[in-house]
C-alpha cells in the first residue's frame, strides 16, 4: 500500500509540469567535463530568479559539452522541433558565438547569462540578442584599471587561447596602460608548469591571468607550488576566483585581488533575497557569480514575461529591453548594444574565522560603464 | 639557461605521466589486441578514489594506496565483464564498447561525486619546493612525480625481462596466437595485465591530483595524447612507450614554451603567439606523422 502511493505520488509529481501552462525557456549550457559546475551554477541559479517573479515557465535543459557544434544542433533542435522562442544559458563564448545567430535569425530572443564575445557587442548586435552579465572585455577591463590603481606598470597576462581569452586579455590591456606580456594558454590545458617558469622568468610586477572552472583551480594550486604566490601579486577577474574555485584552492588564494560586478556581501534588498533562496535550495554548494548572472537573467526573463503575458517574441522584446527588474548588483541598465551598463568593485580575498578565503567588496573603481563595442552597434 | 633546464624537468615530469598511462595500454593494445579507449577512465578512477580517500583521512599516502586498489580492481572487472568478449570482435566493435564505457564511467562518476572539482592538498614531506640550482625553486612534489615515473619504469623492465610473466607478455606481444597455443593460460594473463594497466593509470591519476584539479572527464584530455605516444613508440613495447613518452613531454613542453618566443622575433606579437600555440599545440601529431612515415609500425615495434 505505501508503495502504492509512493508511486502515485511520483507519478503526480512527474505530471504537474504538463498540467503547468509554462512558456517554454530553452536552456543550452556546459554541464560536462571540467567546468561542467558552471552550468549547473547557471542553470539553478535561473530556476531560483524565474522562481522569484512568479512567471509560469517550464525549463527544457541541454548540455552542449563546451562544443559549438552540439551548441548549433541543439538550438536547432529546440528552435524548428519543439518550438521553443527563448533561450539562455550559454557559458562560454566559442559557443555563443556559434549559436546566438542561429537563434537570432531564427526570429527568436536569447538571453545571456555569461558569454558575451566582442564579435556579437559590435555592428553585429542584434535586437532579440540581450546580455545579462557583462561583455567580454569589460570584465576584464576592470581588472586592468585595479592593476594600474595598486600602481603596477608591468604584467603578464595568460589566457585560454579562444575569443573570450583574447577578449580577456585585449580588455586587460586596454585600461592597465603598463608594458604587457600575453601568454595563451591550451583551452583544454591543466597543467601549467611551463607557463609558471615563463612568469618567474619574465619578472613582472603583477601577473593577470583568465582561466575559468577547473582551469582555474589548477592555475592558483600551480602558482602556490611554484613558490610565486608569495613572490608576485595576482589581480583576477572574477571568472578566475569564483567561490567553488577559492574553496577548491583554500588558503592559499588569501592575499589575491579581484574584480567584480557583485559579491555576496552586497548590502541590497535583491542580493539579499538572492543568497538566502541559494542558501535555503543549495546549502552544500558556494555561490558564485554564474549563478548570480543567471538569477539576474531569470528575474528578467520573468519580469517580462509577467509583463508581455506569454511568449510573443516582440511583446517580450520590448518588456526585455526596458530592463525594469531590481538587480542583485544594484545599479544596472542596457546599453545600446543591449549589454549592461553597470558599475565595477574592488574585492580582496581574505581569510574568514576559520582561515578559509573569503571574497570581501572594497570599493567602486569603475562606475556606470558599458563596453567601447557599444558604438558600433546600429539597431 | 634558468628557463631552459625548468622547462625541462616540466617536460620530464609530463613525460613520465605520459609513460604511466602509455605502458598499460601499449600492453593492452600490445597483448589483447583491443584498443581501449576507456584507459583514460582508470586515471580518472585513481584520482577521484585517491582524492576523496585523502580528503577523508587527511593522508595522501592512504588516498594513493586507494587510487591504486580501486582503479586495479576497476580494471580487473571490467576485463571480466566487457573485454572478454571483445578480444574476437574487430576493432569497431571495441571502440564503441570503450567509448560507451568513457560515457558510463564519466556518468557514473557524476551520480556519486557530482560535478565540482574534488581537491587534494600535497603530502606533508613534498609541499615545499627546493632549490636544485642557484635562483631555481622547484615544487619538490614534481621531483616525486618524476621520481615515481623512473621507478616504475626499472620495475617493469625488471618485470618484464627478467621474469617469467615478463616473458609471456613478451612473447604475448610479438605472437599471441602461438603463446595460446602452447597452452598458456591466456586468460588468466589477459587479466593480470588489464588489472596492471589499471594500475598503472590510477597511479599517474593519483600523482596528478594534488597538481591538477580532479574532475569528471580529466581522463579523456591526456588519453588523445597516450595514444600518440603508444603509436610513436610501437604498438606492444614498453620500452617504446618510455621513450616516446618523454620525448613527446619533452617535445611538448618546449614548443609550448619557447615557439610563441621565438616566432615573436619574426613576425609581430599576437600573430606570432596565435600561431606559435597552434602549431605547438600540433607538435606532437606532427612527430607522429614523421615517425610513422619513417618506421609505420613505430619506434619499438614488438610484433615482426
Amino acid at each position: 500500500m505505501k508503495r502504492l502511493l509512493t508511486s502515485a505520488s511520483v507519478l503526480v509529481a512527474l505530471a504537474v509540469p504538463s498540467f503547468a501552462e509554462g512558456t517554454k525557456i530553452g536552456v543550452i549550457t556546459t554541464l560536462s567535463g571540467p567546468a561542467g559546475y558552471l552550468g549547473e551554477q547557471i542553470r539553478n541559479g535561473l530556476k531560483l530568479g524565474l522562481d522569484a517573479t512568479g512567471a509560469a515557465y517550464e525549463l527544457v535543459v541541454e548540455d552542449d559539452g563546451r562544443d559549438p557544434n552540439t551548441g548549433v544542433q541543439i538550438a536547432d533542435r529546440m528552435l524548428n522541433e519543439e518550438g521553443i522562442t527563448l533561450l539562455t544559458g550559454i557559458v562560454f563564448s566559442n559557443v555563443s558565438g556559434a549559436v546566438v545567430p542561429e537563434v537570432t535569425d531564427a526570429g527568436a530572443i536569447y538571453v545571456s547569462p555569461n558569454a558575451a564575445p566582442s564579435g556579437l557587442a559590435g555592428a553585429k548586435c542584434h535586437p532579440n540578442y540581450f546580455v545579462v552579465s557583462w561583455q567580454n572585455d569589460s570584465l576584464h577591463e576592470a581588472s586592468g584599471a585595479a592593476a594600474k590603481k595598486l600602481g603596477y606598470t608591468t604584467a603578464v597576462a595568460l589566457a585560454p587561447n579562444y575569443q573570450a581569452g583574447k577578449d580577456a586579455i585585449a580588455g586587460f590591456t586596454r585600461e592597465f596602460g603598463g608594458e604587457v606580456t600575453e601568454i595563451y594558454t591550451g583551452v583544454e590545458q591543466s597543467d601549467f608548469a611551463s607557463e609558471m617558469a615563463q612568469i618567474r622568468d619574465k619578472a613582472a610586477q603583477v601577473v593577470f591571468q583568465f582561466h575559468p572552472g577547473g582551469q582555474g583551480i589548477a592555475f592558483l594550486k600551480q602558482y602556490q607550488q611554484a613558490g610565486l604566490l608569495g613572490s608576485i601579486p595576482m589581480v583576477l577577474s572574477e571568472p578566475s576566483y569564483d567561490s567553488v574555485i577559492l574553496k577548491a584552492v583554500g588558503p592559499a588564494a588569501v592575499g589575491l585581488t579581484g574584480t567584480t560586478h557583485w559579491n555576496a556581501d552586497f548590502d541590497n534588498a535583491a542580493s539579499k533575497a538572492m543568497v538566502a533562496a541559494w542558501a535555503a535550495a543549495f546549502p552544500e554548494t558556494p555561490l558564485t557569480t554564474y549563478a548570480q548572472q543567471a538569477y539576474d537573467t531569470g528575474l528578467l526573463i520573468g519580469g517580462a514575461l509577467n509583463t508581455a503575458g506569454g511568449e510573443d517574441v516582440a511583446a517580450l522584446q520590448a518588456a526585455m529591453k526596458a530592463a525594469d527588474f531590481a538587480s542583485t548588483r544594484g545599479n544596472f541598465a542596457f546599453g545600446a548594444n543591449q549589454h549592461p551598463v553597470q558599475d565595477w568593485y574592488l574585492t580582496a580575498i581574505e581569510a574568514d574565522s576559520a582561515g578559509n578565503p573569503v571574497i570581501v567588496t572594497k570599493e567602486k573603481i569603475i562606475e556606470a560603464a558599458g563596453d567601447v563595442y557599444a558604438a558600433d552597434c546600429k539597431m | 639557461m634558468i628557463l631552459l633546464f625548468e622547462q625541462l624537468l616540466n617536460g620530464l615530469q609530463y613525460g613520465v605521466t605520459l609513460f604511466l598511462l602509455a605502458a598499460g595500454l601499449t600492453l593492452i593494445f600490445g597483448i589483447m589486441g583491443v584498443i581501449n579507449l576507456a584507459h583514460g577512465a582508470f586515471y580518472m578512477v585513481g584520482a577521484f578514489a585517491g582524492a576523496w580517500v585523502s580528503i577523508q583521512t587527511g593522508s595522501f599516502w592512504g588516498g594513493l594506496l586507494a587510487g591504486l586498489a580501486a582503479s586495479a580492481i576497476v580494471g580487473i572487472v571490467v576485463e571480466l565483464g566487457v573485454m572478454r568478449r571483445l578480444y574476437a570482435r574487430d576493432h569497431l566493435d571495441q571502440v564503441l564498447a570503450t567509448f560507451a564505457l568513457i560515457l558510463i564511467f564519466n556518468q557514473s562518476t557524476v551520480l556519486i561525486f557530482g560535478r565540482q572539482p574534488l581537491f587534494t592538498s600535497l603530502p606533508e614531506v613534498f609541499s615545499g619546493s627546493i632549490e636544485i640550482i642557484p635562483g631555481l625553486p622547484y615544487p619538490t612534489f614534481r621531483l616525486f612525480v618524476i621520481a615515481v615515473g623512473l621507478a616504475v619504469a626499472v620495475g617493469l623492465y625488471l618485470l618484464i625481462n627478467k621474469t617469467r610473466i615478463g616473458m609471456l607478455v613478451r612473447a604475448g606481444a610479438s605472437n599471441r596466437q602461438m603463446v595460446r597455443a602452447l597452452g598458456v593460460n591466456i586468460q588468466g594473463l589477459y587479466t593480470a595485465i588489464f588489472g596492471l594497466g589499471a594500475l598503472l593509470a590510477g597511479l599517474a591519476g593519483v600523482m596528478a591530483s594534488p597538481i591538477v584539479s580532479v574532475q569528471v572527464g580529466m581522463g579523456d584530455e591526456i588519453i588523445l595524447a597516450t595514444f600518440v605516444v603508444v603509436v610513436i613508440g610501437g604498438v606492444g613495447s614498453v620500452k617504446g612507450a618510455f621513450v616516446a613518452g618523454i620525448v613527446l613531454g619533452m617535445c611538448d613542453t618546449m614548443l609550448r614554451a619557447f615557439l610563441p618566443g621565438l616566432l615573436q622575433q619574426a613576425m609581430p606579437g599576437p600573430e606570432a603567439q596565435a600561431l606559435g600555440v597552434g602549431i605547438s599545440s600540433m607538435g606532437i601529431y606532427l612527430m607522429m606523422a614523421l615517425v610513422l612515415l619513417v618506421r609505420p609500425r613505430g619506434l619499438f615495434a614488438a610484433q615482426g
